[in-house]
């Protein structure tokens, strides 16, 4: 047996993990073979977001001038996050402390 | 001044090669199936440069797969032709790329810049109209024309504010491009609406100052209404509703003048059903048959 | 007056900071106020990059709710614009952001969560490839030792990572769901380490959860080591590998689009 796979795994086991492998399933099949069905299968929430189009045109989040991660966050995660479990908190879940910012280097 | 001059513009195909003079839509991917299985299908279709400038992947199979069924217009959202530096040239290769790949029938950009020091700021920015504004305009315009071996079209862009030292009106500033640039123009009616309306001008008259006969292709679109606390109307150019009266109106001045012209129905945002777009495309037709049975009767 | 040589950096500079005033020399029609018709175009960068960024990663904003995330998004258009027109570009440097973000390491996996999001952009635009067919596979069966020796080219839409939480476990419970905001992530334990990953065998994006040594492995292969060399340093590193699992992952995702024997033998 030639000494190139000094292997933990032995190339006799190597092959058997292989064939068990295939014998699993198949590989995904071809484009060709899947054909018309693909068609439907295109997901669009990754798709690109350019667009020429104007937004709000007098919303706050463009003006507002808070820099709130420099002096003010004041937002604390309100999602599904607050449904795992937590050690800490005292509902037992979710991570709802408040973010303390650091005092401004400049102020 | 010398304003750049390219020689070679009247060699390049024309933009409108393979643009049927009907009406098209702006393509949402969401909207893919019901396109395939419509029997009558928009006369052609129009995509955002950007969203498809991936190697591969399901836009690109998407696209191919139009590509095949309808002429498509591929328009540019982020070249920033009036940027003050030099057109960047990675965003250049990728549209050269993409236009190699799908030789669409025709290209276009805006009258607008986007990006400034390195910087995108995703969306179309105002420029002042003077004479340093309009040779690097054309300069960009000639080199784009050069690199891709086309006639571009360019947008005229939805304005909010004016710039104190512009020394030409937003038409006589693209009717000095199309001379100098050779380049042809895409005429959005709705941006001609809400542009003056928000800088109090007349449309009927700016319309009268372009070069009506350099325009390719129309664009339509719907408007948003935003008034602030004195009352005073804003239009926003949202792309998110149907084309309002005002516009479809403007939308027949123009047609009258120019005779039927490739015009595609813009959504961008609260994007509706397939059918709700298709209505809107089935309008314009409309008004595109009617000025050909004008013309007919006429002749 | 005498005109700004270069009014677009005065007019970027206020687009980015919102204490600015408006830059000098705009005409506004109708005497309205510059402030107003300047905020249009606030408006469309901060409020259009928030937008994308949001629609990119629908999962990270369950987590946190829309009004955290979008201000946290805020936060990231203003201080890092994009530096390119291709808005995909901008939606895969966003984890980074997060993870670096102070605010939002009250919840420590969100990070992770955004990079499964981001790596199925990536994957979703990432150049096409034809996987390996099992044929292909079958015909090196009846050869180990070319087994053993064979490299293999990764698909271009592939990758992985290594996540100290249960990233795979909680996007997972925002699938399927008709509202995001009703995922329930009570039952998983969020600090247990997942591997995931990410590919692309032909049009639908892949996400799964990798077995054990499978990065390593990953690694290995991608680096262009043989697979009986990818398989001994998955092994060196765990003794729990399953070289069976491993095959499977790479057979039935179609990971490899090449696969280059030695002609010796």
């Amino acid at each position: 047996m030639s000494t190139r796979f000094q292997s933990a795994v032995p190339a006799l086991a190597l092959a058997a993990a292989l064939g068990s492998a295939l014998a699993m399933g198949a590989a995904p099949a071809s484009a060709a073979e899947k054909g018309a069905a693909q068609e439907k299968c295109f997901g669009i929430a990754l798709a690109g977001k350019n667009d020429c189009a104007a937004g709000p045109g007098t919303t706050c989040a463009g003006t507002s001038k808070v820099d709130h991660q420099a002096n003010s966050w004041k937002f604390v995660p309100a999602g599904t996050c607050t449904t795992t479990p937590s050690k800490t908190s005292p509902s037992g879940f979710g991570q709802l402390a408040e973010f303390k910012a650091k005092p401004s280097k400049a102020g | 001044m010398n304003l750049p001059c390219n020689p070679h513009s009247a060699e390049y195909p024309p933009a409108d090669a393979g643009l049927p003079l009907r009406a098209g839509i702006g393509f949402k991917p969401q909207h893919f199936d019901a396109l395939l299985a419509d029997e009558a299908p928009p006369a052609f279709v129009e995509v955002h440069a950007e969203n498809y400038m991936g190697a591969g992947g399901p836009p690109h199979a998407q696209l191919s797969m139009l590509r095949e069924r309808l002429p498509v217009s591929v328009h540019g959202v982020g070249l920033s032709i009036g940027g003050e530096a030099p057109l960047d040239p990675a965003h250049l290769a990728r549209l050269q790329a993409l236009i190699d790949r799908y030789q669409p029938a025709a290209f276009s950009e805006h009258l607008a810049w986007s990006t400034h020091d390195g910087r995108f700021f995703n969306d179309l920015l105002p420029l002042r109209y003077d004479a340093a504004s309009l040779a690097r305009v054309c300069a960009h315009i000639d080199q784009v024309q050069e690199r891709l071996g086309r006639q571009m079209l360019l947008e005229n862009p939805s304005t909010y504010l004016e710039f104190e030292g512009s020394s030409y009106s937003e038409p006589d500033f693209l009717s000095a491009i199309v001379r100098h640039s050779g380049c042809a123009l895409l005429l959005d009616v709705n941006n001609v609406y809400v542009s003056c309306h928000n800088n109090r001008h007349d449309p009927v008259e700016y319309l009268a100052a372009l070069p009506l006969r350099a325009v390719r292709e129309i664009h339509l679109a719907g408007h948003a209404q935003e008034c602030d606390a004195t009352g005073e109307r804003l239009l926003i150019d949202d792309h998110g509703s149907p084309v309002g009266a005002a516009v479809w109106a403007l939308y027949r001045h123009v047609i009258a003048q120019t005779g039927p012209v490739p015009t595609l129905i813009e959504w961008d945002t609260h994007i509706p059903a397939y059918a709700t777009l298709r209505e809107q495309a089935q309008r314009a037709q409309a008004l595109l048959d009617e000025v050909c049975a004008t013309a007919k009767e006429a002749a | 007056m005498i005109a700004s040589a270069s009014p677009h950096r005065e007019f970027a500079a206020a687009l980015q900071v919102p204490t600015l005033s408006v830059p000098p020399g705009l005409r506004v029609g109708g005497g309205y106020a510059a402030e107003r018709r300047f905020a249009v175009h606030r408006n469309n960068f901060v409020v259009g990059l928030i937008d994308a960024l949001a629609e990119s990663f629908p999962v990270a904003e369950a987590l946190v709710g829309p009004e955290f995330f979008r201000a946290m998004a805020r936060e990231r258009v203003l201080s890092d614009p994009p530096r390119s027109p291709v808005l995909t570009d901008y939606a895969l440097d966003f984890p980074d952001f997060i993870a670096g973000f102070a605010p939002a390491a009250v919840v420590p996996y969100l990070a992770d969560v955004a990079r499964i999001e981001a790596l199925r952009i990536r994957a979703y635009h990432a150049a096409d490839a034809t996987p390996v067919r099992d044929a292909a596979y079958r015909k090196l069966l009846a050869d180990p030792l070319r087994l053993g020796g064979a490299t293999l080219r990764l698909h271009p839409a592939c990758a992985w990572f290594r996540s100290r939480h249960a990233a795979y476990s909680i996007w997972h419970a925002h699938q399927g769901v008709s509202d995001m905001s009703e995922a329930r992530l009570a039952l998983i334990d969020v600090d247990r380490p997942e591997d995931v990953l990410v590919t692309r065998p032909e049009l639908d994006v892949v996400t799964i959860p990798l077995p054990v040594g499978a990065t390593l492995w990953l690694d290995a292969l991608q680096d262009r080591h043989t697979l009986g060399e990818a398989f001994q340093q998955a092994h060196a590193a765990d003794s729990q590998v399953d070289d069976g699992a491993l095959f499977t992952l790479l057979v039935q995702n179609g990971l490899a689009i090449a696969l280059e024997t030695t002609t010796e033998n």
